[in-house]
């Protein structure tokens, strides 16, 4: 049994999403869900300690052996990321009680929690597989399920949010398939371990190059990364409650990890470096991070503006990958668990202020955190770990990225890495103002705190966010052992 | 001349992918974006497959006689992806039905002016 929990990971999901599609209305879906979110979260935990322990894990599906078979191959950046995603799962769905059933129509309960499983599902399967056609597969599972989980929601512009995402992820993911196909031309295999040996003797052809481009373009775009994050916004803004905090949480946190695998596992090293990949990174990063704190700053809507910060932060995680120094992976990893937790009780707590208020313009939150401390307390402790203030995690990230951008003397970087603070000072100072300095309006009048099952699950991760800004033993010692594994470019 | 006749299958593949894609940029009709992403995908498959072709080879299903098969992987591929392309159209078409049922048309432009969200 314990042999086969990289296969359980992903069939467990998979399996119990059409059984709770069909089972009948009232609790049953929820509960079912909680369980199979919950042990995955164990066995992701067990996979991670397993990997620690006893070193990379090859599992042979079928039984057939690679290359020709699918490989599920977990190392140290694998089991990291599907713990995340297991985690993250697992937090949200007692959280997802209370909030679906203000914000989704009674008899699509149950098909929202198999949408839910299944985008587990595909998540899940990206982290652990070796194989990149098998990578493509799970990406398609886990965006239609997030397209439709999207279209949920209960203004009419889900709608249109949900066919905008469709269009540019069904764009994006097409365009890695074609890199895959040149790729797949040029070598004859599409299991990563076994391209890592092949691509040198073949990267010199304009093939493979094109490929290479294809493949960063769309995971590009999956991941939200300035001038291709148009998507986001709209996205978690118009999607319930639950649905953004669990893509926020997730979606473009796996993103980041294809292509962590793609620059420096499958691709050798050094590599990308020869090509304009890393100095793009930087860029993008820089111009997301100036860019989209900006326009958050500038919204109105506070579910838009934590929108914005995500695409700001995944500027971060790009910055870190453009460095391509250990130093700057493992930044880049750290921040994607940090993130999510961020993130993770940040649209939490708006949430809890949709479950009570059922909106969440500036306008329309005056006041709220004098009615509801415990959900104000979790956003300003989100929001400081979001700028970066020693004490939560988000001071640990950001930590790493400047101690990376010093060590290449990347000056601009640094400065950049900053001021994206100060302006996220800006945009959550905003959110605080509103939220406790401003006389209460109208929407706000007879509003009592956010009920203990919404409460519990935000404060849970506002705790994680506390304990990992000042126990980093696993968050930087995970991270460190990935960036050692994926193999650094740069010293 | 080999440039444009030996290596037709890359331009059909090429000239399926740009039509494609311009349609999904410029059209505002949401059905005709559909169409759009659909011809790009196609053009995807074809190249798969065209790649996958193996000169002298016969189409990968064993026969007595046969020495030289085409690739099959790329067939699987492209089957598994068609799949995808299928799925993804059927959501795509579902959405603009309730697009339409909610805002009362399927232009772009249109439902910019009512919006602002597309």
């Amino acid at each position: 049994m314990v042999d086969h929990i990289s296969l359980l990971l992903v069939v467990v999901p998979l399996i119990a999403a059409p059984v709770v599609a069909v089972l009948p209305r009232g609790r049953l879906p929820w509960a079912l869900s909680f369980i199979v979110a919950t042990l995955c979260a164990v066995l992701a935990g067990m996979q991670l300690w397993s990997i620690l322990h006893e070193g990379a894990i090859s599992y042979e599906l079928g039984g057939w052996a690679p290359p020709w078979g699918i490989e599920y191959r977990i190392d140290a950046v694998n089991a990291f990321v599907a713990l995340i995603v297991a985690a993250i799962a697992a937090i949200t769905l007692p959280y997802a009680l209370l909030s679906t059933e203000r914000e989704i129509p009674e008899e699509k309960i149950p098909l929202f929690y198999s949408a839910m499983l299944l985008c587990l599902t595909g998540l899940l399967g990206i982290t652990q597989t070796g194989d990149i056609f098998n990578v493509f597969v799970f990406l398609e599972i886990s965006s239609l399920a997030s397209y439709a989980l999207i279209s949920l929601g209960r203004q009419r512009q889900a709608f249109t949010s949900a066919y905008q995402y469709l269009i540019m992820g069904t764009i994006g993911a097409t365009f890695y398939l074609i890199g895959v196909g040149l790729i797949y031309s040029q070598t004859g295999s599409l299991n990563m371990q076994d391209l890592a040996a092949i691509l040198p003797d073949v990267l010199h052809l304009k093939t493979v190059e094109t490929g290479f481009a294809f493949i960063m373009i769309g995971i590009a775009l999956k991941l939200a990364l300035f001038p291709l994050h148009l998507w986001l916004p709209n996205a978690y803004t118009y999607a319930p409650s639950v649905v953004t905090v669990f893509l926020a949480a997730t979606a473009t946190k796996v993103a980041v990890y294809v292509m962590l695998r793609i620059l420096f596992t499958v691709f050798p090293q050094g590599f990308a470096l020869t090509t304009p990949a890393d100095e793009l990174f930087i860029v993008a990063g820089i111009a997301g991070i100036i860019v989209a704190s900006v326009y958050a700053i500038y919204q109105e809507n506070t579910k838009r503006l934590l929108a914005y910060s995500s695409v700001a932060q995944v500027g971060y995680m790009a910055l870190g990958i453009g460095f391509a120094s250990a130093t700057g992976v493992t930044a880049t990893l750290i921040h994607l668990f940090n993130h999510a937790l961020m993130k993770g009780a940040l649209f939490m707590a708006i949430g809890a202020i949709i479950y009570r208020i059922g909106a969440c313009r500036m306008d329309q939150i005056n006041g709220l955190g004098r009615a509801m401390p415990w959900t104000f307390g979790a956003i300003v402790i989100g929001g400081l770990s979001l700028v970066g203030v020693p004490g939560t995690a988000g001071f640990i990230s950001k930590w790493y990225l400047v101690v990376a951008a010093l060590e290449q003397e990347a000056w601009i970087s640094v400065a950049v890495i900053l001021l994206g603070s100060l302006l996220a000072v800006v945009y959550v100072g905003k959110l605080i103002e509103a939220l406790y300095f401003k006389p209460v309006s109208d929407a706000g009048k007879e509003v009592s705190e956010a009920p203990i099952l919404l409460l519990m699950p935000t404060w849970g991760l506002v705790f994680a966010n506390l304990y990992f800004g000042l126990d980093t033993d696993l968050t930087v010692g995970v991270a460190e052992k990935a960036a050692a594994v994926l193999g650094v470019m740069r010293p | 001349m080999d440039f444009f006749v030996g290596h037709y299958n890359y331009w059909i593949v090429i000239f399926l992918m740009m039509v494609g894609l311009y349609t999904v940029i410029s059209r505002g009709n949401l059905i005709k974006k559909i169409i759009g992403l659909n011809i790009f995908q196609v053009s995807v498959f074809f190249l798969y497959i065209s790649l996958g072709n193996v000169e002298g080879g016969a189409a990968p299903i064993i026969t007595e006689g046969v020495e030289i098969y085409s690739n099959p992987l790329p067939h699987v591929l492209i089957l598994t992806a068609i799949v995808v392309s299928v799925a993804t159209t059927a959501l795509a078409l579902a959405l603009v039905i309730r697009i339409k049922e909610s805002y009362g048309t399927i232009e772009e432009d249109e439902i910019h002016n009512l919006d602002h969200s597309l």
